[in-house]
């Protein structure tokens, strides 16, 4: 028998924690929290790997590519910081869980290629918007940025209409 | 010594990174279904931690500037190109509700151990790769309805700034209440007994509480 996983925060305990952290980023960087702009610079970097010439021709990864080493950049720090924090966390308080997270109704391959589907929107919907839920979502709307708020009804509106359509994934 | 110090090293990344991923965490974002829990009304966590982190961060920002300790345009505000960001926020809140995360939260499933959460990486990866060859087509798109730059919510309605705050907390207060009322009613939030639980478990207890509902 495994010992029961300590209980969540309560959000308003979660999310006050989450709000000093981006205060603190915003103090120490003069920016915010992100996430997809790594995506976006690994993506570089692997389609470099397959095919630097075409990468370098590229109007939107050719950039990156002159910069040189898009990895080298805060925002890889950044992720790297996340998975630290989050895993210590997780352990600390037994909430790692290795398996396929799905609702009760679909299988674990379903899942995966619901996964993969979706990870593709999110990517495509990330360089679209210039940002994601962390970038413009939290820490635009932090600043009280209209375009925060533009990508907060367009990401809400769209995530009950595409669950309501979906619904058994899920439940 | 000012604000910010504008430090964009490898210490100043894993600090903020470190901060976040803990937060996320503690708050249950490594768990796709508490996730989209938001967009079935089951869970208000999204909206909930959201909304708090968003406030507390505005008002800390506020005071800042009030107390003349930080410059009134220091800190990165993104500029609006009206039509790329609705529709990229419709593109990621699609993906969201079908794959189970967001950029962010998902690099907290890979290290809470989801490996829904490492194909939802690889997902992002070709996503990404596919904007960028089609970006020469879409690139009239990508810049068309661009506003003022660095536009914020008082510049747009001409409001002090403390009255926008004040009616995003009445708004967050409204919702607070209103999500515990219909997460109560669909047998939620999840727990990370819930949540953590091995699959065959999992499904139990989804049986378990879809009975308590009747």
């Amino acid at each position: 028998m495994r010992d029961a996983p300590k209980p969540f925060w309560s959000p308003l305990a979660a999310g006050t924690a989450l709000g000093l952290a981006l205060l603190l980023t915003f103090i120490v960087t003069g920016h915010g929290l992100g996430a997809s702009g790594f995506v976006t610079r690994f993506a570089a970097q692997a389609n470099d790997w397959i095919s630097p010439q075409a990468t370098a021709s590229n109007s939107y990864f050719g950039p990156f590519m002159a910069a040189g080493s898009p990895l080298l950049s805060w925002i890889t720090w950044e992720v790297v910081g996340v998975l630290i924090g989050a895993w210590l966390g997780a352990k600390g308080a037994g909430r790692i869980s290795v398996k396929v997270e799905r609702g009760p109704r679909t299988s674990s391959g379903n899942r995966l290629v619901y996964a993969l589907l979706g990870g593709a929107l999110v990517g495509f919907g990330a360089r679209l918007a210039r940002g994601c839920t962390s970038g413009l979502g939290l820490s635009g709307s932090a600043t009280l940025a209209v375009a925060g708020f533009v990508f907060l009804i367009g990401f809400f509106a769209a995530g009950f209409a595409v669950s309501m359509m979906m619904r058994r994934i899920w439940q | 010594m000012s604000i910010p110090l504008y430090d964009s090293g490898i210490a100043s990344g894993l600090l903020s990174g470190i901060l976040f991923g803990y937060a996320l965490e503690a708050a249950g974002f490594g768990s796709p279904r508490k996730l989209t829990g938001q967009f079935t009304l089951r869970d208000f966590s999204v909206f909930k931690v959201m909304f708090t982190a968003v406030i507390v961060c505005a008002v800390g920002l506020y005071v800042l500037r009030t107390m003349g300790w930080m410059g009134p345009a220091a800190v990165f505000i993104p500029t609006l190109f009206f039509w790329a960001i609705l529709l990229g926020g419709v593109f990621i809140g699609a993906g969201f509700a079908v794959g189970g995360y967001c950029p962010g939260t998902s690099v907290v499933g890979v290290a809470s151990g989801r490996i829904d959460a490492v194909v939802f990486a690889i997902g992002m990866v070709l996503g990404t790769s596919v904007f960028a060859w089609v970006f020469d087509p879409i690139k009239d798109f990508y810049l068309a309805g661009q506003g003022p730059t660095a536009q914020t919510l008082p510049q747009l309605f001409g409001l002090p700034e403390w009255m926008i705050l004040l009616a995003l907390i009445i708004i967050a207060a409204v919702g607070f209440r209103l999500g515990t009322i219909l997460e109560r009613s669909r047998g939620g939030p999840f727990t990370a007994e819930e949540v953590c639980a091995p699959d065959d478990e999992a499904d139990e207890f989804a049986l378990t509480s879809a009975n308590a509902r009747g």
